[in-house]
């Protein structure tokens, strides 16, 4: 038994992709991406500003999912005022993928035929708009050959092969920075910008993410550990960020 | 006005644009009373919630514009999937962004505003009406070309307003409901209480008259008449409501009980007794 679980290994692969991200507005979308991106923030990288998922930018660190004293309010975000950032490109968003390719391509629209789909999603969103205007990376806490696909079905954010054929100035805002899963962490520092495998988390091994991946990966040789939590990332974490233990809900092992 | 005489404005086929966010001070009442009217073939624009998840349930909807349709607690919008899923509707889906720059387009009078966002994605697969512009200076760069969301008729929901039209939000974001207003040819508002002119700067500051007579054709008072999305500082989402409408969506047996408790009704006053009362 080790005495740090999946998701705080993952909360912290998802901090460490907004390491040096300095004073731009960074955007989880998830469990874990909330409780990493809050461990960023008291730690490596102080000065990101983060809201509280609705129209507050906060200064303080509240609690995920819990009561703790009121935050301190620092800043409006209204959603118009969101997307001035989105296209401005002062922003770092973390998305959710139902489906991503070994370019980055995601997909959160609907899978199937988009006239008729077999599931209807939530439809893009912001994909579109995020992806070509400032950095983005991914989490996906359901790593399987159903997540990781040959070819998505309709393209929400934009890959680099897609962002590649739109030419160097409609791209030059374009970059995926990583890819977190459940099993491991992956990048794009590949000559094709191909997806890499940057990481495996503890206890996963190369064959286990290869299994479970609907494409060819990059796999360096050899395949580097995702970091593990330090004792005062688990304090963050267990006293501070989640002491209810939501992160371990959406990751289990 | 009373919420028929506003839906009594609506035509079939007509473009309508509906304020609000998701699941988020939607003008519900208003939505309630267009399912009540005989209406049909309706162009629905909305940042989409429980509103095009019913309006596609009641077979009122033709095409539904939308960058999202969520429930926000419930990710997923039931009867818009179905819809979907059956092919029952025409979609026009767009980036959450290239939507907003379509209604501000349309409030200017403006054929199109240019945008990066789209460039790349399958936005432009999907909808192949759109088109790039090039930039006539030096840059020469290529951008998509979001074209005005032009609409016959915005409905939207506020806390406060006026008799004049005058109308304030007091919960944290204004969303786009201004700009539903002028993208539109008429438009309404429903609010939770109209009160008088020189009572508008009590509740909130100068900065929550988003909205103006000038925005405004027809104003209703419509108490809980976002329920069951919310409405703060008044009053929150109603989850326990949300969960029941989700969840009986999944079975025609459960729908059709739902329906006849909840939106068979002759009024707005017999919804809110209908959800009181449970």
């Amino acid at each position: 038994m080790s005495d740090y679980t999946r998701a705080e290994v993952c909360a912290v692969a998802i901090a460490e992709a907004f390491r040096g991200d300095g004073e731009i507005l960074v955007s989880p979308m998830g469990t874990l991406p909330l409780i990493g991106a809050r461990l960023a923030k008291l730690t490596f990288s102080p000065d990101i500003l983060l809201s509280d998922g609705v129209a507050a930018l906060l200064a303080t660190v509240p609690p995920v999912g819990a009561k703790g004293p009121p935050p301190v309010v620092e800043g409006w975000i209204p959603y118009r005022t969101v997307f001035d950032v989105v296209w401005s490109g002062r922003r770092h968003v973390m998305m959710g993928a139902t489906q991503i390719d070994r370019f980055g391509n995601q997909n959160i629209a609907c899978i199937g035929p988009f006239q008729k789909p077999k599931a209807q999603l939530l439809g893009v969103r912001g994909a579109p708009g995020n992806t070509i205007n400032h950095a983005t990376s991914y989490w996906i806490p359901n790593h399987s050959t159903k997540s990781f696909v040959a070819q998505v079905d309709v393209v929400s954010g934009v890959g680099y092969d897609r962002a590649r054929a739109l030419g160097p100035v409609a791209s030059r805002f374009h970059g995926i920075r990583r890819v977190v899963s459940n099993l491991g962490v992956f990048d794009f520092a590949t000559p094709e910008h191909a997806m890499r495998l940057a990481s495996v988390h503890p206890g996963v091994s190369v064959d286990e993410v290869v299994q479970n991946t609907g494409f060819a990966l990059m796999i360096p040789d050899p395949v580097p550990q995702t970091c593990v939590p330090s004792r005062e990332e688990l304090r963050l974490l267990r006293e501070v960020i989640d002491p209810s233990g939501l992160g371990n809900k959406e990751v289990k092992a | 006005m009373t919420p028929a005489q506003v839906i009594g404005e609506l035509r079939d086929g007509m473009t309508i644009g509906i304020g609000g966010w998701g699941s988020r001070r939607k003008p519900m009442a208003l939505v309630r009373e267009i399912l009540r009217a005989p209406l049909k073939d309706l162009t629905v624009v909305s940042y989409g919630g429980p509103d095009v998840g019913l309006l596609c349930a009641a077979g009122k909807v033709k095409k539904v514009v939308y960058g999202f349709v969520s429930l926000d607690s419930i990710p997923l919008e039931p009867h818009f999937r179905a819809a979907r899923q059956a092919g029952a509707v025409e979609a026009v889906e767009l980036d959450e962004g290239m939507f907003q720059w379509g209604l501000y387009a349309a409030s200017l009078r403006l054929p199109f505003l240019p945008t990066r966002a789209g460039l790349g994605s399958d936005v432009l697969k999907i909808n192949p009406h759109l088109k790039l512009v090039k930039s006539p200076y030096d840059d020469g760069e290529e951008l998509l070309a979001m074209p005005a969301l032009t609409l016959d008729v915005a409905l939207i929901h506020m806390n406060r307003a006026d008799e004049a039209g005058n109308g304030q939000f007091l919960g944290p974001d204004p969303y786009f409901d201004d700009l539903f207003c002028m993208a539109a040819t008429r438009r309404f508002m429903s609010c939770e209480k109209i009160i008088p002119t020189a009572d508008l700067l009590r509740e909130g500051c100068i900065h929550s008259l988003k909205i103006n007579r000038m925005m405004v054709d027809g104003v209703v008072e419509t108490p809980g008449g976002a329920h069951f999305t919310e409405c703060p500082p008044d009053y929150g989402r109603d989850e326990a409501f949300q969960k029941e409408y989700a969840a009986s969506a999944a079975d025609p047996e459960q729908w059709r009980l739902f329906k006849a408790k909840y939106l068979d009704l002759a009024s707005e006053d017999e919804y809110q007794k209908a959800v009181k009362a449970r």
